[in-house]
């Protein structure tokens, strides 16, 4: 609630509007951060500069072989400088039958320089509390918690005039995390309850103002005893329709999950910023 | 970059583009020269005077002095045959205390001035990548 009451008054300071270049906000990950579709980056949701706030609302779905994850999620930022998020993931065993399902609330907070204009990368840290809501399953294949914490520390900077008069964004990620899975398969094991470092990266071309392409990976942690878990990548193309609209497009390779391999298909973002 | 002139080295021996011996034009000719140029300055001068979250910093502006300044800054910046006569960047901006709402407002001005007068994307990015390194000598003076 002190929260709450924290956020209107630094609303009520700042007005509703998105003076940031176009594309500066990235698209919106499955867990709810700006960023890339799986790895969250430095950048802020929206376009709001100083004084200003935005807005956002996406809805993301992503089609592997054998399994299904939906989100949609809504976030606040203010000042180029916080942002809040939640999201609500839904991932169907399409093969093996059931769903899983677990809430994500994320806070962002840039430190320092700006994606644009400094010689320094913009460096952000931020967490994200994950919440399990059907954590029977996950406790049936190992998993010791329900909920858990990542904290992650990113760099993200724009090198304007790169490659073929192209702007070239490069992105790392060092993340803390106990989770299976992203989350989906609980958070860690019954040998294992501390965290673990994982690098995500990801490297993008800005072929025009409004549209990008690049590729993502995402390392992650492999603790659970009845599968084995691999490492993401994906290859993505994002389209800033304008400062109120985007999409974004993506071929995923999540490798094998709950011991089904080579999980690849497509991934289809569609984000709307006030 | 080398694997950039191998593929341009390739795609003209092998006739998919059409190539010429001449060196690329200057950044200064891709903005249209002197009246390409004058017409940038005009045209962001428009989008400034319609802003209201920016156009109270320009108040006390000499503006035609402004504009000739501007259009010779960018007219150096980008190889044409001028040489900048204002003050620094520093010295300009000092006292204004502008934030980086009101730059960020500048860059997309400029990005639309530029989208308008037709400047290709690369041109604009090389402009761009030449100013934003005045940032911190502009913002928060």
């Amino acid at each position: 609630m002190r929260m709450l009451l924290l956020l209107l008054l630094l609303i009520s300071c700042s007005t509703l509007a998105n003076s940031r270049v176009i594309a500066t906000g990235g698209a919106t990950s499955i867990e709810g951060s700006a960023g890339g579709g799986i790895v969250p980056w430095a950048v802020i949701n929206g376009y709001n500069s100083n004084d200003e706030w935005s807005a956002n609302a996406f809805i993301s779905r992503v089609s592997v072989d054998d399994f299904t994850l939906n989100t949609s999620g809504v976030g606040l930022s203010l000042d180029n400088r916080w942002e809040f998020s939640y999201a609500r993931q839904q991932f169907k065993l399409d093969t093996i039958g059931g769903q899983l399902r677990q809430d994500i609330l994320g806070v962002k907070y840039r430190l320092t320089g700006d994606l644009l204009y400094t010689a320094m990368p913009q460096l952000s840290v931020g967490a994200q509390y994950k919440r399990h809501l059907d954590f029977d399953l996950p406790a049936a294949v190992g998993a010791r918690s329900r909920d858990g914490i990542d904290l992650y520390l990113a760099a993200s900077k724009v090198w304007l005039d790169a490659i073929a008069g192209r702007n070239v964004l490069l992105n790392a990620t060092v993340r803390a995390t106990k989770a299976n899975q992203t989350g989906l398969l609980g958070f860690g094991s019954d040998n294992s309850n501390s965290y673990q470092l994982m690098l995500e990266s990801s490297a993008a071309i800005l072929l025009t103002h409004q549209l990008a392409v690049g590729v993502e990976f995402k390392q992650k942690p492999n603790q659970l005893a009845f599968a084995d878990e691999q490492h993401w990548r994906d290859i993505f193309v994002a389209w800033f329709i304008n400062r109120n609209l985007s999409v974004t497009a993506a071929y995923t390779d999540l490798g094998s999950i709950a011991g089904l391999s080579s999980q690849q298909g497509w991934y289809l973002s569609l984000e709307g910023t006030w | 970059m080398k694997l950039w002139k191998l593929i341009g080295i390739l795609a003209c021996g092998s006739g998919l583009l059409a190539c010429s011996s001449q060196p690329a034009p200057s950044l200064y000719q891709q903005l249209g020269g002197e009246s390409g140029i004058a017409a940038i300055t005009d045209g962001l001068l428009h989008h400034i005077e319609h802003d209201p979250l920016i156009v109270d910093h320009f108040r006390d502006t000499d503006i035609p002095r402004f504009r000739d300044l501007l259009a010779e800054q960018l007219c150096d910046l980008s190889g044409g045959p001028c040489v900048y006569s204002g003050a620094t960047m520093e010295e300009s901006h000092t006292g204004l205390n502008l934030t980086t709402r009101d730059f960020d407002r500048l860059v997309n001005h400029l990005i639309s001035v530029m989208q308008q007068e037709g400047i290709s994307y690369a041109a604009q990015n090389q402009l761009l990548a030449l100013l934003a390194p005045m940032y911190p000598e502009v913002v928060r003076r």
